[in-house]
């Protein structure tokens, strides 16, 4: 402990916080209250009500919900098994080559989204390669996005695993493959779950690149709260939003359970 | 099945038909290894009998680790040759030359309980579930962990866990058991018992090879029958333990393998029918097994602490006087140090003159010609 009088922690307590407060509880709670108001004039608003999640479910927002999660586990999915190749076959590399393909790997991650969705708008809307306005260039640009993170992910992963545990496994007699799939991958898996759940939480809250390139009938739940706010319908925005956290919010400590399960942690 | 059933010939499932029926001996044939232009391991060449220990021992970056990686197939050698029995096996893969590996940190698989990790090399080679479940019986109860089979390993101590790594390597019956450093992440005590089991397991498992690396030279003393040690790379020398121990070729060898004192002297009389040869320190004329020292040499006679004595008998023939400086006493054994003509002298003794002479006392040091060796005294290795 870095702090050792009773009043300094405490000072230290009420710093975190008013930081915390302010930074991260303060909009979600103006959120949550806006999904709740039925009018907000004053510093409260006046009355609560569900009716906006009652409008929003019986609109549109089943159909974002599960176009935005079918988005994102397909994303995402792709995304951890090409980034986990990836940081599986640079690591037998030379350093040289394995710095280079690495930066190139974390470039799309450094482009603002907005320049992602237009570059595949622009690259996909001629033959062959005519992807414009299907759901397959909602994936790609959602994969492009989110890859560099899985394969950071598993790359330090990988870079936290003994060497031994693989060398053993082959002196024992496990070829390569059978390694992979009972050593390295199982030890991978704490990586490979919080490289997922992090790939998809990108997903889900992306919107620069999807807004370029959404076909009609695939709005995610970004793209439709950013409607309805733009609309003006700011409350139905806000349950739509809170919507969107619970629904991510579910899905990733459902993930850290069977992580822990898993490793037995 | 007996623990002695780990002797058998076929000693391997592994699925390599190349492998399978040779012999367990070891063969480096010039075997070199560098990482660019960097030469880590220099032409080695050694042999280890079927059913052998060999201890390979030295300092850090000496090489030893890399000798054992090289027969394990994790490292290539830029030239030379590794054989197992009759099998070259240098440009084998790793899962394919039927070996049984430990490494210093046991690499026990966490996401499994002891039996799958004790199964996994056999299911790895396609084994059957019955042989499997007698094989992981047989192996566990070898090192006694029968009683630990469904436990995971975060919940063994560190001895347990080693017992379980050294359980999984002898389940898929190798021909040749690699040891990297197996004891190292152990407290003394808990090694110490460990070296004592892994002795009693070599001796219900006589037809076992076995490498052990390791830098500790009680360990290798211990467990091997032969004893190379390394040193930049290259094997500064080789041979069976006691006489290793008893008759260093060099210099470092001596002072490596074990504590040894060196007294500096000259070659009076090359060694005559009884087997010693005539040396003088100063005064002193002392007698002490030697090869081929010509009188006149320059050498070293070396003479363990524990074969010096205070006090002399019939066996005790050679005497130098020393300064004593000082005395430790650690219980079971009092350390002392002399200085004989600058040359500090260390005695091991288990028992001591009632009346211990105070530093700064001139001390008469009596030891037996057989106890020492004459060695070369500008060979460094």
């Amino acid at each position: 402990m870095l702090v050792w009088s009773r009043s300094g922690r405490l000072l230290i307590w009420l710093f975190f916080a008013l930081i915390f407060g302010v930074l991260f509880l303060a909009p979600l709670a103006v959120i949550l209250l806006s999904s709740l108001a039925d009018q907000w004039n004053g510093v409260l608003p006046n009355g609560l009500t569900t009716e906006h999640y009652t409008d929003v479910a019986r609109g549109a927002a089943w159909n974002s919900v599960k176009a935005s999660f079918i988005t994102g586990f397909l994303a995402s999915a792709l995304a951890l098994v090409s980034g986990t190749w990836a940081a599986l076959s640079l690591r037998l590399q030379g350093q040289s080559l394995k710095r280079l393909l690495g930066l190139l790997f974390f470039i799309p991650s450094a482009v603002p989204s907005v320049s992602v969705g237009l570059g595949l708008l622009v690259a996909f809307s001629h033959p062959p390669l005519l992807l414009n306005g299907t759901i397959a260039i909602v994936m790609i640009a959602h994969f492009v996005l989110i890859s560099a993170f899985t394969f950071g992910n598993v790359s330090a992963g990988l870079a936290r695993l003994s060497p031994d545990f693989e060398q053993v496994a082959s002196s024992l007699g496990a070829r390569p493959a059978y390694r992979l799939w009972h050593v390295t991958l199982p030890l991978l898996a704490p990586y490979l779950v919080a490289a997922f759940g992090l790939s998809f939480a990108l997903s889900m809250g992306e919107l620069g690149a999807t807004v370029m390139v959404y076909p009609p009938g695939w709005v995610t739940l970004p793209v439709s709260i950013f409607s309805l706010t733009d609309r003006g319908d700011i409350f139905a925005g806000a349950a739509l939003t809170m919507i969107l956290v619970a629904a991510t919010l579910i899905l990733l400590l459902g993930l850290e359970r069977i992580t822990a399960r898993a490793t037995g942690s | 099945m007996s623990a002695a059933a780990f002797t058998g010939s076929g000693v391997t499932d592994i699925d390599a038909a190349k492998v399978r029926g040779a012999g367990s001996n070891v063969h480096f044939d010039k075997v070199v290894v560098a990482y660019g232009s960097h030469v880590v391991l220099h032409p080695l060449t050694l042999d280890i009998a079927p059913g052998e220990i060999l201890a390979m021992i030295g300092p850090s970056g000496s090489g030893k680790t890399t000798a054992l990686r090289a027969v394990a197939g994790f490292v290539r050698p830029a030239s030379g040759r590794i054989r197992i029995g009759a099998t070259d096996v240098t440009d084998l893969p790793p899962y394919e030359r039927g070996l049984g590996m430990v490494v210093q940190n046991y690499a026990l698989f966490p996401h499994m309980r002891v039996e799958d990790n004790v199964a996994f090399g056999l299911r790895a080679q396609g084994a059957d579930k019955a042989l499997i479940a007698e094989r992981v019986k047989d192996a566990l109860g070898t090192v006694g962990m029968s009683a630990y089979a469904g436990r995971y390993p975060r919940e063994l101590s560190g001895g347990q866990q080693q017992r379980v790594a050294i359980a999984r390597a002898l389940a898929v019956r190798p021909r040749v058991l690699l040891l990297d450093e197996p004891l190292s992440a152990l407290d003394a005590q808990i090694r110490r018992n460990m070296v004592e089991e892994i002795a009693r397991l070599h001796r219900s498992l006589p037809g076992l090879t076995i490498l052990y690396v390791t830098h500790d030279q009680t360990e290798a003393l211990t467990l091997a029958d032969k004893i190379a040690i390394m040193r930049d790379g290259r094997v500064c020398s080789h041979g069976p333990t006691t006489e290793l121990y008893r008759r260093p070729p060099n210099r470092f060898t001596a002072e490596f393998l074990g504590r040894a004192n060196l007294l500096p002297v000259t070659v009076a009389e090359p060694v005559g029918s009884n087997g010693f040869a005539t040396a003088r320190h100063g005064e002193a004329v002392l007698a002490g097994a030697a090869r081929d020292e010509r009188a006149g040499d320059k050498s070293l006679l070396c003479i363990r602490p524990q074969h010096l004595s205070l006090t002399a008998d019939a066996e005790h023939t050679n005497r130098i006087v020393g300064t004593l400086r000082e005395v430790h006493w650690q219980g079971e054994l009092t350390h002392l140090v002399l200085d004989v003509d600058g040359t500090p002298m260390r005695v091991s003794a288990t028992k001591l003159p009632v009346a211990l002479p105070e530093p700064g006392a001139s001390v008469p040091l009596y030891f037996s010609p057989a106890d020492t060796s004459l060695l070369p005294e500008d060979a460094g290795v």
